[in-house]
């Protein structure tokens, strides 16, 4: 794919998202956790890009920057030539209807109080996207689009099972015609089975409406099957970031590399070599200096304790910032 | 695990699990109706109601109506209750009564109910200085006693059964403001908030449409239980002569007179104390039942 021919939807640039943490005395100096630290991608329209990386790695906290659910601390979100950090309220209303979201917890995303038609009705009302009498039309064709039954409009969300309540939760985006959706950790709820099924159902929605997908995930298996491109974080920074065949068939950075070997195989009996990594991910409040991995690398050397590595292009599309390459 | 099977694809899905809406308030009342506390508790407050409501028929003689001949009768089969030093039928009294003191404590728990539930949820939703300030006024007025605040109000106000209401309301204030930012504060982390923000909507839509509705259950409880306590404060501040003024049939006032014969004549007093306990205990069990059957860890 040449991915430079193609248009850029969402540009982010050095983003930080930094969260005070509470400490007990007045006097002391602010501690902050680092939880997104200079972070910078692109992202083509049409594409699905999958972030990846351990728990606490800033893969979801980045995604929450972008749409402003938490103000990041600093960066640039270009989208559409604007920079969607600077916008004043109203103006990043408006915006909202291109963004939008799919969350993890298919019990906790919907409001338990209204029925799936108001709980689409008021997407289309709130972006005005729809007029009034279209609505009705509008909402049984955004079932349709989902696999659900028209039925289930006067239905309210505890009727529904979790890969039901998903569907519900994915018809919500597509109602106010986004271009861009955030999906974060959208299957990682659901039963293998039915995770098929959503990834499928994404799929063809993508087809359909010309979607471009920031995939958030911490399962590989899920991210081979549906990314164009991956890119895998570590404490806060961006360790890779590449096509997706060109990271599965040959990573550079080692925790990509322990990453990978990390995804079960089918075939019990094939001998595998596991990278195992040692200790914890250090504290995103006081992470380590130099290169953020450098404490759990097992290719360490004396530059990656005081040196940070540039992200830098190894191959074709294919950036790792690691000092080894 | 693969997933790159592209052959699973249903693309109706046959019959969500069928049941009603109604099912889950169905639920709720089984629940509330196994606890036996809180259905003798919603026993007490329905006759309640009912006797304040329909007082004028059931009443045997007017509430004001002086017979000095008949004058500290103890209770007979024409008086009841007896009658008081005025010679009024204690009976037809705590009947009226019942209107004036339910009346109190209900206008006085929606008058704080009111403004605690705005403070809390603005206080809850938006964090921040916003928060530290309104917590903090509230945690000034939580440490003065009740009854000082009251009575600081009522001598700026004047004595009446509507400055009681408005002081007694006050004092219930915080305590609605807590539990509303406590509960605000959780529902406002659950993801469908995030969803309606990313959407759009404005604060004031997030708060009242997607907040509150999710916050009832405490504030009904909180309100239940706050009734009992209002009623209570109310009939105190009438009984120190600072809400209703003789001759009303307030039960406090009625309890004050009584007073002066409590060994002449003890039903004077007896009868209106009676009746404002049997009220009290029948609000708190039943608030305290409402949040049994509320709360989902108790369910079987």
């Amino acid at each position: 794919m040449q991915a430079q021919t193609r248009k850029v939807i969402l540009q982010v640039d050095h983003l930080k998202q930094y969260f005070p943490v509470k400490t007990n005395s007045l006097f002391k100096p602010k501690n902050y956790v680092k939880a997104v630290d200079d972070v910078s991608f692109k992202l083509y329209e049409g594409e699905t890009l999958s972030i990846v990386g351990e728990s606490g790695c800033g893969k979801s906290t980045t995604g929450r920057a972008i749409l402003r659910l938490d103000e990041p601390t600093s960066g640039k979100v270009h989208y559409s030539g604007k920079n969607i950090l600077e916008l004043n309220k109203r103006d990043m209303r408006k915006l909202r209807g291109d963004l939008q979201v799919i969350f993890q917890d298919p019990f906790a995303s919907l409001n338990p109080r209204q029925t799936v038609k108001q709980i689409l009705n008021e997407a289309m009302a709130i972006q005005e996207v729809v007029p009034k009498k279209e609505r009705l039309e509008r909402l049984l064709e955004l079932l349709s689009y989902v696999g659900l039954p028209p039925e289930s409009l006067s239905r309210y969300p505890h009727e529904f099972s979790g890969g039901q309540r998903q569907r519900i939760g994915i018809a919500r985006a597509l109602a106010v015609d986004p271009r861009l959706i955030i999906c974060d950790e959208a299957v990682s709820a659901l039963d293998v089975s039915i995770q098929a099924q959503i990834l499928n159902l994404l799929k063809k929605l993508q087809r359909q409406f010309g979607l471009t997908f920031l995939f958030i995930s911490h399962d590989l298996s899920v991210v081979r099957h549906i990314s164009d491109r991956v890119m895998v974080m570590y404490l806060g920074k961006v360790v890779e970031i590449a096509e997706k065949k060109s990271l599965f068939d040959q990573s550079f950075h080692p925790y990509t590399q322990a990453l990978l070997s990390s995804i079960p195989v089918p075939n019990p009996k094939l001998n595998r070599d596991r990278v195992i990594l040692k200790g914890d991910i250090p504290s995103p409040i006081d992470p380590p200096k130099g290169c953020r991995f450098h404490t759990r690398c097992p290719f360490v050397m004396d530059r990656c304790k005081t040196e940070e590595p540039e992200l830098r292009e190894v191959k074709a599309n294919h950036f790792v910032s690691c000092h080894l390459v | 695990m693969s997933l790159e099977v592209k052959t699973v694809q249903p693309n109706v899905i046959v019959n969500p699990t069928v049941s009603k809406p109604e099912s889950k308030l169905k639920g709720f009342l089984s629940q509330l109706l196994m606890n036996k506390a809180a259905t003798v508790g919603a026993f007490i407050i329905i006759i309640y109601i009912l006797l304040a409501v329909f007082a004028p028929l059931i009443a045997p003689y007017s509430p004001y109506e002086i017979d000095l001949e008949n004058k500290m009768m103890p209770p007979s089969s024409d008086h009841w209750m007896g009658t008081d030093d005025k010679g009024r039928d204690i009976l037809s009294r705590i009947l009226y009564g019942s209107r004036l003191s339910m009346g109190v404590g209900f206008a006085a728990v929606l008058f704080g109910a009111f403004i605690g539930i705005i403070f809390g949820l603005v206080a809850g939703y938006y964090g921040r200085w916003v928060d530290t300030v309104i917590m903090r006024i509230m945690d000034v007025m939580l440490a003065f006693p009740g009854i000082l605040l009251a009575l600081a109000i009522i001598a700026a106000l004047g004595p009446s059964l509507i400055n009681v209401t408005i002081a007694v309301g006050a004092f219930s204030v915080p305590l609605f403001a807590r539990i509303v930012r406590g509960s605000t504060l959780e529902v406002k982390r659950l993801e469908y908030i995030d969803a309606i923000r990313s959407l759009g909507a404005n604060d004031f839509t997030i708060i009242f449409k997607h907040i509150f509705p999710n916050i009832l259950s405490p504030i009904i409880v909180q309100a239940t239980l706050r009734l009992a306590t209002a009623i209570l404060s109310a009939a105190g501040l009438s009984f120190l002569g600072l809400g209703a003024q003789p001759p009303s049939p307030e039960w406090g006032t009625m309890l004050s007179s009584g007073r002066d014969f409590l060994f002449s004549a003890p039903f004077i007093a007896l009868f209106p104390g009676i009746a404002i306990s049997i009220l009290v205990l029948g609000f708190n069990i039943f608030g305290d039942g409402l949040r049994d059957a509320f709360d989902p860890r108790m369910k079987k």
